[in-house]
This record gives C-alpha cells, sequence and structure tokens, in this order.
C-alpha cells in the first residue's frame, strides 16, 4: 500500500527537482552525530543521519520523543552545530561559517516556525509578518504581502496584537512570518503541538497549500500521524537513527509505521 | 530594528519608566544644581550691576587685598569727604555722589535680635535725601528717603517678614548698643530678593555717625558728561587723589565684584559632587534593572536572531532602548531639576545660608549638560547589559526557560572583582598614607580608589549574599513566618541580582557612615580641645557663636559688678608671609581664662606681648621656621604695615584654638584696625557658674541685639552647631543616592514579580492570603535593603578608618556615633519596607487563574 501512496510523491518530487533543474536538494546533511554532556552522562542525540531534502517537497520528521527530531531540525536549521557531519544548505557547507555569514543564510534561505510561536508581543499581526524583512532591511513587496495574508486568513486581523489572537491565530502569523521572505527552507517544529485537534487541522492546511502553491520547500518535525499525513515523505527517527522512510501516506499507516518502531 | 526596539519599549512602559526612575535624579540634581547656582550669580550681577548704575568712574579706599581669609569682601577703607567736592568741580564731570556702606550696622527685628541670621549680609548704606538718586540702585516702594537723625529705610522683605511698616520703630545695632530709630520708608532693590540679608538705609551725616566715619566717605560714583570717556575721566580724577584712594572704571570694577561672589562656583562644584554620586549609583541601578529584563527577554532576542538578527542588531536595539530611557529620564530630570532649585535653595535656607535670587535662569548650558550626563551615563550603563543580548545563541528561541548565557569572561569575573577590590583598597591606602604625595595626586588616588573599593565590594557581594541573608534574614523568618522564610531564601536565588540591588544602596550608606563618623571625630576632637583650653566661668559671642562682635559690647560687660577677669579675642584678617591669614588679637588676662600649652615662653606671655610681640602656634611656627625674637610682617586690610616679634609658641591642640595664625596684643590690634571686633570674650565671676550670674551678665549686655552670653559648656554645645549642620546638610544630599537605590530595589522587586507571576499564583492558590503575599515581597525588600545597609557601613567604616587615620595629625580621631549607626539600620529597613509598597501590590492583586496561564 506504502508503495501505492509513495509514486505521487516521487513524481512530485522530481518534478520540483526539474524545476530547480540541477541544484540539487535544498538541504543535505551527511552522518550527523550529536552527543548532548560529556562522560557517563553523555546523550547521543542523533547517531549517524544523512538526509537530502528536495526541494518543493514537505518533509515531515516523526518519531517517538526523545528520539532526536527536534536536534536534527535545529542542526539542519543551522541553530546547532552537529558533534561530527556535515550539512549543506543551498550547497554551502554550514559548518564553517562564522555568527554573521550564518545570520546571513538564515535572512536568504531560511524560514523558522515554532510550537510556542514566538511572536513578539508589542507588534501587530502584520509588523510580525513583515518583521524578517525589516531586520534584513529589505522592501516588502505588497501584492506579496496581501496574498500571504489572504492565504493565512489574516487578512482582517493584520492590526491585532498577539495577545488579541486565538493560538491558531497566532501560529498563522507565525507562518507568514516564516515565509515572506520566500525563504529557501522552512522549517517546523511541532507547529501544532501547542493548539486542539480543529485548529491543528487548519493550520496544516495553510502549511500544505503553501507548498502545493508556492513550491515551498518545508522541514515539519512533529509526533502527530494527522500532521504527518499531509507530508510528501516522512522520515521515521528512533534513537538518533532514521529507522524508516514513506512517501505520501495516510494517518493509519504512520500509525503502524509508528507501532513497529515502539515495538521494537 | 529600531522600530521594533521602540515598540518593544513602549510595550513595556512600566518598566522602562523604572529604569528611567534612575536617572531622572541624578540628572534633576545636576540640571537643580545649574538653576540655582546661575540664578544666585544672576541675582548678585543684576545686585552688582545695579550698584553701579549711571556710573562711570568709582573711588574708593584701597585695600591690601579683596577677600579675607574666611572668603569675605574687605571692607575698603573710608576717605576724606573733601574729596567729593574736588571731584565735582572738574569740568567733565556730569554728577558725583559720595556714600558710605556698612556691614556691621544691624537691623533688630521684634524679637530684639538682629534680623539677619547665619551670616547672611547687614548692609547698610548712605543716601542723599536731597540729591538726584541717579546713582541710588534703590527703590522706594513706601514712604520716603531717610533723613535725619533718627530716620532709616528698611528693606522691603525684613519689613514684610518682621512685620513693619513706615512710622514704625525699630532697633539698629552698629558700633554701641542699640538705638531705636523711625522708619521712614521701604526699599528694595528691583527684579532681585535678597535673600536672609537685610538693607538699613540713613542720610549721610547719620551714617557717619554710626559708622564712626566722621567726615568721611566709601565710595564716589562719577558720571562722565556725554562725549567724555572713561579713561578721559580716571585720568583727570586720579591726580586729586590722597595716595590711599583708588579711582576705577565701572566695568572693571563690576568683573571684580562679580568675581568676590565666585563662592557661588564652589556651591556650584559641591552640589555637583553629590550629583556625580546620585548619577554613579543611578548607573548601578540601571545597570541591574537593564541586566534583568534582558535576562526576562531572552526569547524574544533568540527569536530575533532565528529571524535573521545580526548580533549587532540586537546590540543596537538594546542600545537604543536605553538612549531613549536615558533621553526621556533626562528630560524629566531636566525638569524635575528647575523645582529641586527650590528644594536646595530651602535646604540652604535651613541651614541659614540664604543666598540672593532673583529671576530663574534656566540656561541651555543647563539643558544640554543635563541630558548629555544622563544619555552617556545610561548608555555606558546598557553596555555590558546590551552584550551580554548579543551573546544570546538562536536556538534559545526553541529551549524552555532558556537562561542568559554568561559573559566572555565570565570565567575571568570573580578573579577580576578580587583584584578590583585589591585595587581601590591599595589606591586608597596608597592615597592616604602615601609620603610626599602632592594633594592633587592624593585626590585623584583616593577618588579611583573609592570607586574602585564600590565596583570591588559590589562585584564580590553576591558572594556575601547567601551568609548575610541567612543572618540578616532570620529576623524576617520569625516575624513572617512562612512568608518570611520564603522571602529569605528568594533574596539567596539569584545572589547576583539581589548583590547589586544590595550594592546600589551599598554607596549611599557607606557614604552616609563615612561622613557620619568623620562628623563624630571632628565633634570629639573639637570637645577636647575646648575641654583643655577653655578655663573661663562664661564666654560673650555673637548670637550664631561666630561673627564677631563690636567691642563696645565687651567694654559694656566689662562694667559688670560681679566680674573678676574678662578677656576678648579680637579677630581679623591680615596678609603674612604672602598670604591672607586670621590675626588675632589677646589680652593680658588671657592666661587666666584660656589655657595654652606653651613650647617656647610662659603663661606670662600673652601680658607681655605689648606694641610689638606676637605669639603663634607650633605649627606656624614649624612652617615658617620661627623662634623666640624672629620678626613677622604683617600688613592689614587697610593697608597698614607693621613687623612683630615671636614672644612665644603654644602648643595647638588638636581640635584647634581660637586663635589665628599671628596673636598681638589687643592695644596692637585696635591701633591697626579702624573698627575692631571680637570673635569671642571670656569672663571669670565671682562665685563661678551660677543662675545669678548669669543673670547679671545678660542684663549688662541687654543693649547688645547681636551678642549672647553663654557659659562654658554651652559655649561648647553652640561651637558643634555648624557642625552637625553640615552633617545635615551632606545626609540630605546623601539621601539622594539613596532614593535612586530604593528605586532600584523597586525595579528589582518589580521584575522578580513579573518573572515569577506563576510562582506568585501557585501560591496564592495553594492557599497564601494577599497579605501573606505582600509580606513576603515586603521581607525580602528588608532582607535585600539591609544587605546593602550592612555592606554599606561596612565600607563606611573602613573608609573612616582610613581617612582619620590619615588626618590623625589634623587632630581628627576615629569615633564611631552609635546612635547615628543605629538610626542608619533603622532607615535601612524603612527603605525597605517603603520599596516595596508598590511590587508588593502588584503581586498580591495578581489574578490566581491568570497568573497560573502567565506564560
Ligand atoms: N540541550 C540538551 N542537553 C542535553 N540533552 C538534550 C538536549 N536537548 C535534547 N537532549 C536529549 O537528546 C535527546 C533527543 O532530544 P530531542 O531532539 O529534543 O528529541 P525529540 O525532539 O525527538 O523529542 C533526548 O534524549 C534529550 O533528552
Ligand atoms: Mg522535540
Amino acid at each position: 500500500m506504502s508503495e501505492t501512496v509513495a509514486v505521487p510523491a516521487q513524481m512530485a518530487a522530481t518534478a520540483a527537482a526539474g524545476e530547480a533543474s540541477s541544484a540539487g536538494p535544498v538541504v543535505s546533511a551527511t552522518d550527523l552525530t550529536r552527543r548532548y554532556g560529556e562522560g557517563d552522562t553523555a546523550v547521543d542525540a542523533l547517531r549517524g543521519v544523512s538526509l537530502d531534502v528536495p526541494k518543493g517537497q514537505l518533509t515531515a520528521v516523526m518519531g517517538p520523543s526523545g528520539s532526536g527530531k527536534s536536534t536534527l531540525m535545529h542542526i539542519l536549521a543551522g541553530l546547532d552545530k552537529p558533534t561530527s557531519g556535515e550539512v549543506a544548505i543551498d550547497g554551502t557547507a554550514i559548518s564553517k561559517l562564522n555568527d554573521s555569514d550564518l545570520t546571513k543564510l538564515r535572512r536568504r534561505h531560511i524560514g523558522f516556525i515554532f510550537q510556542f510561536f514566538n511572536l513578539l508581543p508589542m507588534l501587530t499581526a502584520e509588523e510580525n509578518i513583515l518583521l524578517p524583512l525589516s531586520i534584513a532591511g529589505a522592501k516588502p513587496d505588497r501584492p506579496w504581502v496581501d496574498e500571504l495574508l489572504d492565504r493565512i486568513g489574516l487578512a482582517d486581523r493584520r492590526t491585532h496584537r498577539p495577545a488579541e489572537l486565538s493560538g491558531g491565530q497566532q501560529q498563522r502569523v507565525a507562518i507568514g512570518r516564516a515565509l515572506v521572505s520566500k525563504p529557501t527552507i522552512v522549517f517546523a517544529d511541532e507547529p501544532t503541538g501547542n493548539l486542539d485537534s480543529t485548529t491543528s487541522g487548519e493550520i496544516l492546511e495553510v502549511m500544505r497549500s503553501s507548498v502545493d502553491s508556492y513550491g515551498q520547500t518545508t522541514v515539519m518535525v512533529t509526533h502527530d500521524a494527522r500532521a504527518a499525513a499531509i507530508a510528501d515523505r516522512i522520515l521515521f527517527l528512533d534513537d538518533g537513527l532514521i529507522v524508516k522512510e514513506l512517501g505520501r501516506s495516510d494517518a493509519h499507516e504512520v500509525i503502524s509505521v509508528l507501532e513497529d518502531i515502539a515495538a521494537r | 530594528m529600531i522600530k521594533v526596539a521602540l515598540k518593544g519599549l513602549a510595550g513595556r512602559k512600566l518598566r522602562a519608566s523604572l529604569s528611567a526612575f534612575a536617572i531622572i535624579l541624578g540628572v534633576a540634581m545636576v540640571s537643580g544644581t545649574f538653576v540655582l547656582t546661575d540664578t544666585m550669580n544672576g541675582a548678585f550681577d543684576s545686585i552688582i550691576t545695579q550698584s553701579y548704575k549711571n556710573a562711570d568712574v568709582v573711588v574708593s579706599g584701597k585695600t591690601a587685598f579683596d577677600t579675607d581669609s574666611n572668603g569675605n569682601t574687605v571692607q575698603p577703607p573710608s576717605f576724606p569727604e573733601s574729596v567729593l567736592a574736588k571731584i565735582k568741580a572738574l569740568p567733565d564731570v556730569n554728577a558725583a555722589a559720595g556714600s558710605l556702606t556698612d556691614d556691621k550696622t544691624k537691623l533688630v527685628g521684634r524679637d530684639g535680635k538682629v534680623v539677619a541670621k547665619g551670616g547672611a549680609p547687614n548692609l547698610a548704606f548712605s543716601v542723599d535725601p536731597g540729591g538726584d538718586q541717579r546713582f541710588n540702585p534703590l527703590e522706594v516702594t513706601a514712604g520716603t528717603w531717610p533723613e535725619g537723625p533718627n530716620q532709616v529705610a528698611i528693606d522691603s522683605g525684613t519689613a514684610s517678614k518682621q512685620h513693619y511698616a513706615v512710622g514704625d520703630t525699630i532697633g539698629i545695632q552698629s558700633r554701641g548698643p542699640v538705638q531705636t530709630f523711625h522708619v521712614a520708608g521701604i526699599v528694595k532693590l528691583p527684579g532681585v530678593s535678597i535673600g536672609g540679608a537685610t538693607m538699613s538705609v540713613f542720610d549721610i551725616p547719620t551714617a557717619q555717625k554710626l559708622f564712626h566715619r566722621a567726615g568721611k566717605l566709601d565710595v564716589i560714583r562719577v558720571q562722565a558728561k556725554s562725549g567724555v570717556s572713561t579713561p578721559q575721566l580716571l585720568a583727570e580724577i586720579k591726580p586729586l587723589l590722597p595716595a590711599t584712594v583708588q579711582a576705577t572704571d565701572v566695568a572693571a570694577q563690576v568683573k571684580k565684584d562679580k568675581k568676590s561672589v565666585s563662592f557661588t562656583s564652589f556651591i556650584k562644584y559641591f552640589l555637583l559632587a553629590f550629583a556625580g554620586i546620585a548619577l554613579f549609583v543611578g548607573s548601578f541601578v540601571i545597570a541591574n534593572t537593564l541586566s534583568i529584563t534582558i535576562a526576562q527577554r531572552v526569547r524574544e532576542f533568540a527569536t530575533l536572531r532565528t529571524l535573521g538578527a545580526t548580533r549587532r542588531q540586537i546590540l543596537k536595539a538594546v542600545v537604543i532602548e536605553a538612549f531613549v530611557v536615558g533621553a526621556l529620564g533626562s528630560v524629566v530630570g531636566l525638569f524635575l531639576g528647575l523645582g529641586l532649585a527650590k528644594g536646595l535653595n530651602a535646604l540652604f535656607k535651613v541651614i541659614g545660608f540664604d543666598l540672593p535670587t532673583a529671576g530663574t535662569i534656566f540656561a541651555t548650558r543647563t539643558i544640554i549638560v543635563s541630558l548629555l550626563v544622563g544619555i552617556v551615563i545610561t548608555l555606558v550603563a546598557s553596555l555590558r547589559p546590551a552584550l551580554r543580548a548579543t551573546r544570546v545563541p538562536p536556538i534559545a528561541a526553541v529551549r524552555e526557560g532558556a537562561t542568559l548565557p554568561p559573559g566572555r569572561f565570565a570565567r575571568l569575573m570573580p578573579i577580576l572583582a578580587l583584584i578590583t577590590l585589591a585595587l581601590g583598597i591599595l589606591l586608597l591606602g596608597y592615597g592616604v598614607l602615601g609620603h610626599g604625595l602632592s594633594t592633587a595626586n592624593r585626590l585623584v588616588s583616593l577618588g579611583f580608589g573609592v570607586v574602585l573599593l564600590f565596583f570591588g565590594v559590589s562585584s564580590n557581594a553576591a558572594r556575601l549574599v547567601r551568609p548575610l541573608a541567612s543572618i540578616l534574614g532570620w529576623p524576617a523568618t520569625r516575624i513572617g513566618g512562612a512568608a518570611g522564610v520564603l522571602a529569605r531564601d528568594n533574596t539567596m536565588r539569584n545572589t547576583k541580582r539581589t548583590a547589586s540591588t544590595a550594592s546600589a544602596l551599598m554607596i549611599g550608606l557607606a557614604l552616609v557612615t563615612f561622613v557620619a563618623i568623620l562628623g563624630q571625630g571632628i565633634r570629639t576632637s573639637f570637645e577636647s580641645a575646648v575641654d583643655q583650653l577653655l578655663k573661663g566661668n562664661y564666654a560673650l559671642t555673637a548670637t550664631d557663636t561666630f561673627t564677631p562682635l563690636a567691642v563696645s559690647a565687651e567694654n559694656q560687660l566689662a562694667k559688670a559688678p560681679n566680674l573678676t577677669t574678662i578677656s576678648g579675642v579680637r579677630a581679623g584678617s591680615a596678609r603674612i608671609y604672602g598670604s591672607t591669614d586670621n590675626l588675632t588679637g589677646a589680652d593680658k588676662n588671657l592666661a587666666k581664662v584660656i589655657h595654652l600649652d606653651w613650647k617656647e615662653g610662659s603663661t606670662a606671655v600673652p601680658a607681655q606681648l605689648g606694641m610689638d610681640g606676637a605669639f603663634v602656634d607650633h605649627k606656624f611656627a614649624k612652617k615658617h621656621h620661627l623662634t623666640l625674637g624672629s620678626p613677622i610682617k604683617v600688613t592689614t586690610p587697610s593697608n597698614h604695615t607693621f613687623t612683630v616679634h615671636v614672644k612665644g609658641v603654644f602648643k595647638l591642640p588638636n581640635g584647634g584654638s581660637p586663635f589665628g595664625s599671628v596673636t598681638i596684643s589687643n592695644a596692637l590690634f585696635d591701633k591697626n584696625y579702624p573698627s575692631p571686633e571680637n570673635e569671642m570674650v571670656f569672663v571669670n565671676v565671682r562665685g563661678g557658674i551660677t543662675d545669678a550670674n548669669t543673670r547679671i551678665l545678660d542684663q549688662q549686655v541687654k543693649g547688645f541685639a547681636d551678642a549672647k552670653i553663654q557659659t562654658s559648656a554651652q559655649f561648647k554645645k553652640n561651637f558643634e552647631r555648624p557642625i552637625n549642620k553640615i552633617l545635615i546638610l551632606l545626609y540630605v544630599l546623601l539621601l539622594l543616592s539613596v532614593i535612586v537605590s530604593l528605586f532600584g530595589i523597586v525595579n528589582t522587586l518589580v521584575l522578580t514579580v513579573f518573572e515569577r507571576t506563576r510562582e506568585i499564583g501557585m501560591l496564592r492558590a495553594v492557599g497564601m492570603t494577599r497579605r501573606q503575599t505582600r509580606s513576603m515581597i515586603r521581607h525580602e525588600s528588608i532582607v535585600t535593603a539591609l544587605i546593602g545597609g550592612v555592606l554599606g557601613m561596612a565600607v563606611g567604616v573602613f573608609l573612616a578608618l582610613l581617612v582619620t587615620h590619615a588626618l590623625s595629625s589634623e587632630g581628627i580621631v576615629f569615633a564611631v556615633p552609635w546612635t547615628s549607626l543605629v538610626i542608619f539600620v533603622v532607615a535601612t529597613i524603612l527603605v525597605g519596607v517603603l520599596a516595596s509598597i508598590f511590587p508588593a501590590r502588584r503581586a498580591a492583586r495578581l489574578n490566581v487563574l491568570e497568573a497560573l496561564q502567565y506564560e
């Protein structure tokens, strides 16, 4: 059954790769390990992970709690450094970049969506969305911003402050903020982890549509099978290793894989 | 990014204004000082310019020096009035008028005492009621100019304060006992309030009689005919003048007079020093407040970093915030300074320093300096917290409870702190004990030493917080119960934060303690000096114990029936060895009322001074290599020069003596000083100090409104008054810094309450009452304050030990004023209680449900 779903996903990936011509994967990681602490108490959060994130796809990373999902995402996004291994974003190896080059790379290539939204409370929804542009000193592309506001369903809430928005609306602001600079890749860590299931569904729809409409390459960490079901590709992590990979799958398939992993 | 910073600031108005408070008071002190001293200067300038209005040339007696050893202007010698007629006769003179001035003719109030108090000048002038008043700066507001032997015009301030009107009688005290005059008019200087000074105006013959200057004048003001230049006029006048009289261009005279009020610049620097202390304390508070707010915003900075903000941008955002806070605080402080200037003036009035005022002067310099100082200090204080904010890594955006990463030199900090402390102590030690240092080097080394000491203590204080809190927090745990225990433990939670909050208070208390101990040392050494010197039963002094008193009062007292000895100590200024110094006169009976320790000569010396003898103290003798027989050349203010020979050298007690550097006989003194005065007169009476004797002496000098009979014990006590007044002045000025540090505690507590919202909600949910919540915050505040207080007192005692040791040769001993220290502890607790009011109320008001959900 998994094969039938995997085919269209692979086709989509190929199509995206075709658009990007010879660019190759947007993010590629080789032999990542990450050890927290030293000596007896050391924890190996990652124990050798290699992966490519193809352009224009929504990749989900799944796995039980503590399996290293967040660690992997942080390293892919350049927020954290691997103990060994290398990450390349848009062809640039990031391990040797200094702080300011990394910052510039973030501006151009990376968008974040956090579990706890991380909006600035004193800014309005629109100001929060435009924040990456103003930080980079770039002029907003008005039609694009308006379209984005429409797309995330906040056109009539643009002047509201986070405190005046629901959790789902806040997360939409965060999505808008991640997309506004049309980054090469968006990372989302448990974007629905702090939301109820209805709201989660809406958020997932927005994320999916950004991939479909704009070809927005996205990596999403989640432990919610429903969330994983919107992905083009699902990586399963356990104890710091990728133990399985699926193409487009429905929630049941995802759950059964998770159960398999848990049973091991 | 600037917008983000500003919006952030607007979103945290309370927190922002809390940090602004730290700078407001210091800046207000800077601006208030400038406003006050500019206004004083303006008033003096206006008085000076007005007093030469319409004049081109002034003629006055020559003085050997312009200001005496106490910084007061020397009264020039008077000259014959015949000079006026000669000047008037000059063809180029349009108008000339002569007048007299005197500073020893005093208005007596309804209570029988001199109206002007605390050293405020008693100004007396003559006026020519029939003449034209073109040179007269005064303006009659009621009645007329005085005319005839018992008429006076008085200043409007005295008239209204003492309720005198035209037609009333008023007492005038000049060279002799009080005389009664009729108030003919009320006068004032237009546009100026003369402060605590008083003015009395008489016609010329009356003034000549009253001031003992028959046939003489003090000043002639001359106006040139139009078209005649001042130098030309001067050239015409000069040949007419006797050798002891000079003519001066008014412009030059005005300049010179303005210089004579340069004590306002002393006041300025004195007050600015306290502004500096308040700003120094403020910078501690700002740095601490900012550190806390930045620690609370780690997540925000990290998020900005993930969105592409560079470290520079974070730095910029924090610095812009600090700039805005500094600018707002400075603007508020600038205007608050206008009010503070009034407060300072009132403070000076209370300690008896009532200076003239005119329209408030708010100079551009005041605005620029105040704003600049406030902003720069805020920026400097924000630098360290801002740099730490740049070290927040982007990943902190996704970590629960991420804390501020340690600074780059975190590991070196404990060592640096110890080095700072050691360096401070070394510099202080060097400044105090170092041999052969110039005063400037000594002061620089002491200044830097103190600053480093404060930094050193504050940066090591974190280590002392735990032990101090467990001792000082003990009463809190007894009184406050569970809330008290939590309060004490809360102070130990973030020892660095508690330490820096307490450090701000430590600085103020260290200085207050230092001042108290030094004051006590001076008092103690003075008391021992009086005990050692004074043998007489009574002393006759001015009512304020310090201003010199006309000799006629002594002459009157000498007639008292119960008197056995009377001995006046004359005082004046003279030029001796090239500098203006105190010259005193002694009576032949001196040995019966004053005990001196003679190193050379004997107790017979005072009686043997004659018309060419002098005695000096051992320090002066050593400085100028004087031995018995050495000649000393003395020049009086009115330019008489004479030579005296050393007949005795006494050992100067540590606490000082009533004598100047050189003491001559009263007979010689009176011969050379036109209106001799006693600084004090000592008497012995039959039967010693008794109520009956006191009454007789009082009765004897009743006619002298400015004189007072004191027993030797009262004399000692009254002499300490100025020390106490200065202490009060210093305490009040240091209070400013203590208030700044109080705001520091408020800031920390408010921020802490923000931070512990969830925890307080939890405590409330499990049954803590509002009262207990308030008590918890209050006790935390008190314990923090006490840590600062105890550290401060320890530092103050240490500084006082050093300084009293250095000044031991000047006779200042180390004496601990225990009562004051107890008061300081109580005051510290009060600071804690006051600081807690607002934060405690906020904590108690938290809505339990919202608090639990607070993120
Ligand atoms: N900052 C850290 N310090 C120490 N251990 C950590 C840290 N972050 C994560 N870990 C450990 O690494 C492992 C993987 O964590 P994480 O990547 O957060 O897993 P997941 O996101 O899949 O739940 C866990 O065992 C976790 O305890
Ligand atoms: Mg995780």
